[in-house]
């Protein structure tokens, strides 16, 4: 924490985390994400992933440590700051979470209507997002008219059009093909590359190898590597 | 809020049986009052009519001297409690009976009817008890024979209007109680079918109070038209009535609107303790 990187804007102390029937999901979980970052979250099925992710957007609260979102204390957030900082943040899941029944530009701006963004501020918002994602051709398409990959891409729009400072990716590409995968992970690239931290849970070791970005690897919810530790050890008992 | 009215009105769409029965049920239960509340007022009025013509009569025994009467009106219309007091000859007796009574004009003749003293109580005094003491101490002149007054009938009507406001009261609980268990139903659908809609709304950072306020807007809107149409019925009802059997009064605008006002609150109310039960589980 006495280095001279960007400051954290997530930290988690010492977290554990307990489920009243399944017991012991995160057991002394200690990490900073920096401002601008990438980082890959791994580990085997029920290591833990979704509910670290879940601790970023205050989905789950810690049973012990502590969590710290952009200044947010998962101890004392009451339910109003939850909702603003969600308001920062992206989130996109495996399984995209549209509305079926709405187009991909009615899924994006249902983002901002719900949070009272102006009418007027809306319209370019949406556009812009849909631009990022090269979906602007498929702004009036249903959810069910689109491939897996584009519908991704909708959820990542909707996750980017209010300008979040980290977005947050439960298997994005799970549910996707290998081509759908390498163009979701190019997009994701293109995002952090504009400034936004992204933390990106993923089963796919072969993506992870090929990218050489920073790794944080979960079992049984124990952290047992952290690619940035492991190149600067003396942070391990920070 | 537009929008949040918008989801307000799409949740009658989704559930249109149960936002009818919600809307059916608060009307039950504010007719139930209406109804009761319509008694009561109706037997209000008549027992304050009834109050105002509340009169004593003592009647006196044949060869009562002019004197002796007289001497009497004029000590009772000394008690603290009488307005006025008036001897009633035979004669007038039978003046009066013959004007009231047309059809029996031929039946009376001077001998059947006494003489009496008749007492009109001040305002304020005119409730069961104070009528009994007056006619208790009348009682006391010797030549005093009989003692008339509206009995126990008052009494009685008092206690119908109490049974009217408790069984009211009662129904209308039942009712509304009713009506915010078919609410919480109607909500538990509504958020069960919209539950992935409820999951972004959260996940992008929508407030609470801006999930909540569709479900609040559609309670508040069920109610009041049930309140409506309790209204509705209640007026009916008071019609029919004041056509068929008696007229009656039927509630002043600002009373209406309130019964209204309860409707929009037991909808809403309804709501808001049901929503943030069922929100939890989404
Ligand atoms: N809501 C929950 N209630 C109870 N147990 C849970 C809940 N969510 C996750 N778990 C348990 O916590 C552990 C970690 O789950 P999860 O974080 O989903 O792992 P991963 O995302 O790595 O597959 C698992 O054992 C899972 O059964
Ligand atoms: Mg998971």
């Amino acid at each position: 924490m006495s280095e001279a990187k960007a400051p954290g804007i997530i930290r988690f102390s010492g977290v554990t985390k307990e489920y009243p029937r399944t017991g012991t999901a995160l057991a002394g979980v200690s990490l900073e994400i920096a401002k601008g970052e990438f980082v890959f979250l791994t580990g085997p099925s029920g290591s833990g992933k979704s509910t670290l992710l879940k601790m970023i957007y205050l989905e789950e609260r810690p049973s012990h440590g502590d969590v710290k979102v952009s200044g947010v204390l998962a101890s004392s957030a009451r339910g109003g700051d939850v909702a603003t900082l969600r308001r920062k943040l992206g989130i996109v899941f495996q399984d995209f979470r549209l509305l079926e029944d709405r187009t991909a530009e009615q899924n994006v701006s249902f983002a901002l209507e719900v949070i009272g963004t102006p009418r007027t501020a809306i319209g370019p918002k949406v556009a812009r997002a849909l631009a990022q994602v090269g979906l602007a051709s498929k702004a009036a398409s249903l959810p069910r008219e689109l491939s897996g990959g584009e519908q991704q891409r909708v959820a990542i729009a909707r996750a980017l059009v209010n300008d979040p400072f980290v977005l947050i990716a439960d298997e994005p590409t799970g549910n996707l093909d290998e081509r759908a995968t390498r163009g979701i992970f190019q997009l994701l690239r293109e995002i952090n590359g504009a400034g936004t931290a992204v933390v990106m849970a993923t089963h796919d070791l072969e993506l992870i190898r090929r990218s050489g970005l920073r790794t944080i690897e979960l079992n049984r919810g124990q952290m047992v590597f952290d690619s940035a530790a492991e190149a600067r050890p003396a942070e391990d008992n920070a | 809020m537009r929008l949040a009215f918008r989801e307000a009105m799409m949740g009658f769409q989704r559930a249109p049986l149960l936002s009818a029965l919600s809307i059916i049920t608060i009307g039950f239960s504010l007719f139930a009052f209406g109804l009761f509340g319509l008694v009561a007022l109706n037997i209000r009025n008549a027992v304050q009519q009834v109050e105002e013509r509340v009169e004593i009569r003592a009647f006196l025994t044949d060869g009562t001297p002019v004197e002796a009467a007289a001497a009497a009106v004029g000590d009772v219309s000394g008690f603290p409690e009488v307005l006025k007091a008036e001897f009633v000859s035979k004669e007038q007796a039978l003046v009066l009976a013959k004007r009231e009574l047309k059809e029996f004009r031929e039946e009376f003749d001077a001998s059947v009817l006494p003489a009496s003293i008749d007492v009109r109580l001040k305002d304020g005094y005119r409730d069961p008890r104070t009528v009994a003491a007056v006619a208790a101490r009348l009682r006391a002149y010797p030549f005093v024979d009989e003692v008339r007054y509206g009995d126990d009938w008052v009494e009685k009507v008092y206690r119908l209007r109490n049974i009217a406001t408790v069984a009211g009261i009662a129904l209308g609980l039942a009712f509304a109680a009713v009506s915010v268990i078919i609410i919480g139903a109607t909500i538990r659908m509504t958020v069960l079918s919209r539950a992935r809609e409820i999951a972004i709304m959260r996940m992008v950072g929508a407030t609470d109070s801006f999930v909540r306020s569709p479900f609040l807007i559609e309670g508040f809107t069920k109610g009041i038209l049930g309140g409506l149409m309790a209204l509705f019925l209640t007026w009916a009802a008071h019609q029919i009535i004041s056509s068929q059997l008696i007229e009656t009064q039927f509630f002043d605008p600002k009373l209406s609107m309130l019964g209204v006002a309860a409707g929009a609150l037991i909808g809403a109310l309804g709501s808001a303790l049901s929503v943030g039960r069922h929100l939890r589980d989404v």
